[in-house]
């Protein structure tokens, strides 16, 4: 058994900063490209919505891990040469933006007829009514549902250990090999987890028991 | 007076229209002119089609059959036509729709920004002198929740005014507020009124009818059964269902 020094221990912080890089990456590429779902989803053209219910269906339908070989392999068949960070990124944006549109799409649809109606009379036009009027009570909504799936999407990011990319999970196994000392490190890895996602569970869950009780 | 004063000071107009939801026949032939600073209030029972009709007339319904005319302005189906219609029709909903998450001065400042293309300044500064209007200027930084329904109500009406329209549509304004606050709400439509403003005002408030309107319309099952003014309408009403309808709203006033 080997000590657990400095070195191990940078390793496997070196390690956390990829998984929180993927994370903010997966969460932001698909808060982007989850608003387009989500707005697609309750458009009025009935052949949109089925496509962005296809969408949504396929990601959510098909295991995570799926999706990232899919990803990391199906790009490099399209003989497009890329690093495995850029494909787990990409995977993970997909995977996101297919998890947030379908919340917020649930959201948007339950922010009040009456805030459409009223908006409508007043002769705001679509951006206007989404943006200023619809988006901004649809984000509020869905706060609690978006910040358990961000900390869904931290806890995932390990699953990019499996195309070779050493993130926090990963780096951990390499220690743990390297030291033969599983149970602490992996104790370590997932003391590390658990410092990032279990405030941020408790935030929302604090934040949806506030709405619950505003809401009556 | 000639034909063309009398175009002139037409500002609705609905023609044969006909509104069906599935196979519900909501409005039937319904015929309807409204001048110039005319007064009408709609009443009749519930599911009779009165916020239906007036919501055809700011396009939040879309209609089957017939013609409608705004301010001089045909609704033929284009987006064009549809923004005119909006910029001269305000309407006031009975549960307020105040966007919860804009302060009441944001809420007004709102539509002058996004369709008229005035600055923030410029749309405050409407906004201010509207919320003066309806006496709430003082609540202008507070958040909807923060009021009480009156108050909302009457933000709503000043939100409707900042797109300075022609005409106001009223859709059961105090219904959904206590008692006591009723009157707040009614005394700023009357006062609307008396400013002649059009005004088409769907409310089971009598008082408030035999005040301000200068025509009582009765509804039942889609159709308009009776027409009159207020005097007339209470007093000597026509038909069997205006009388059922006028026995029961007064004996629960
Ligand atoms: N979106 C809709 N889809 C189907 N039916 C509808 C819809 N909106 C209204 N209706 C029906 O049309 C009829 C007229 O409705 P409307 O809301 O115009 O009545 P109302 O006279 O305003 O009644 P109330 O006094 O209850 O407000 C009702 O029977 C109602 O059930
Ligand atoms: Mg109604």
């Amino acid at each position: 058994m080997g000590p657990i020094g400095a070195n191990e221990f940078l390793f496997i912080l070196h390690g956390l900063k990829w998984t929180a890089l993927l994370a903010i990456i997966g969460f932001i590429g698909g808060g982007v490209f989850g608003i387009l779902i989500a707005l697609t989803r309750v458009s009025k053209s009935p052949a949109a919505r089925a496509t962005a219910a296809a969408y949504i269906g396929l990601f959510q339908g098909t295991p995570l891990l799926m999706q990232l070989f899919v990803v990391y392999y199906g790009v490099a068949l399209l003989g497009i040469n890329v690093s495995a960070w850029l494909a787990v990124a990409i995977a993970f944006t997909l995977h996101a933006s297919a998890f947030l549109g379908e919340i917020w799409r649930g959201s948007i649809q339950a922010v009040p007829k009456g805030q459409t109606e009223a908006a409508n009379a007043l002769g705001l036009h679509y951006v206007s009514r989404m943006k200023d009027v619809i988006l901004p009570q649809a984000l509020k909504i869905s706060m609690p549902a978006t910040i358990g799936f961000l900390v869904q999407l931290i806890k995932g990011t390990s699953l990019a250990a499996i195309v070779g990319f050493i993130e926090l999970a990963r780096a951990g196994q390499i220690i743990s090999n390297q030291t033969y000392r599983p149970l602490l490190v992996f104790g370590i890895v997932g003391a590390i987890y658990f410092i990032i996602c279990w405030p941020l569970s408790h935030f929302g869950t604090a934040l949806e028991k506030r709405m619950a009780k505003a809401a009556r | 007076m000639t034909a063309s004063d009398n175009t002139q000071s037409m500002l609705i107009s609905l023609e044969k229209v006909e509104k069906w939801y599935g196979a519900f026949h909501a409005l039937k032939d319904i015929n309807l002119t409204v001048r110039k600073g005319e007064k009408i209030v709609l009443c009749g029972p519930s599911g009779s089609g009165k916020s239906t009709l007036i919501r055809c007339i700011n396009v939040l319904e879309t209609i089957e059959s017939g013609q409608i005319t705004v301010a001089g302005r045909v609704l033929d189906g284009s987006g064009k036509a549809v923004d005119a219609i909006r910029r001269e029709v305000g309407m006031v909903f009975q549960n307020f729709n105040l966007f919860p998450h804009m302060t009441v001065l944001q809420n007004c400042a709102l539509a002058p920004m996004r369709v008229r293309g005035m600055g923030r300044a410029e749309a405050e500064t409407l906004a201010r002198k509207y919320l003066e209007r309806v006496r709430i200027l003082d609540q202008a930084d507070k958040y909807p929740a923060q009021l009480s329904g009156g108050q909302q109500q009457r933000v709503a009406i000043a939100r409707a005014l900042c797109l300075e329209p022609k005409i106001m549509l009223f859709d059961e304004p105090t219904s959904a507020l206590d008692p006591e606050m009723v009157k707040e709400v009614l005394d700023t439509m009357i006062s609307l009124a008396r400013d002649g403003m059009t005004m088409i005002c769907v409310t089971h408030e009598m008082g408030f009818a035999r005040q301000v309107a200068d025509r009582v319309i009765f509804m039942a099952s889609g159709e308009i059964i009776e027409e009159a003014e207020p005097d007339v309408f209470f007093t000597s009403p026509k038909h069997e269902r205006t009388k059922t309808f006028l026995g029961e709203i007064l004996a629960h006033h």
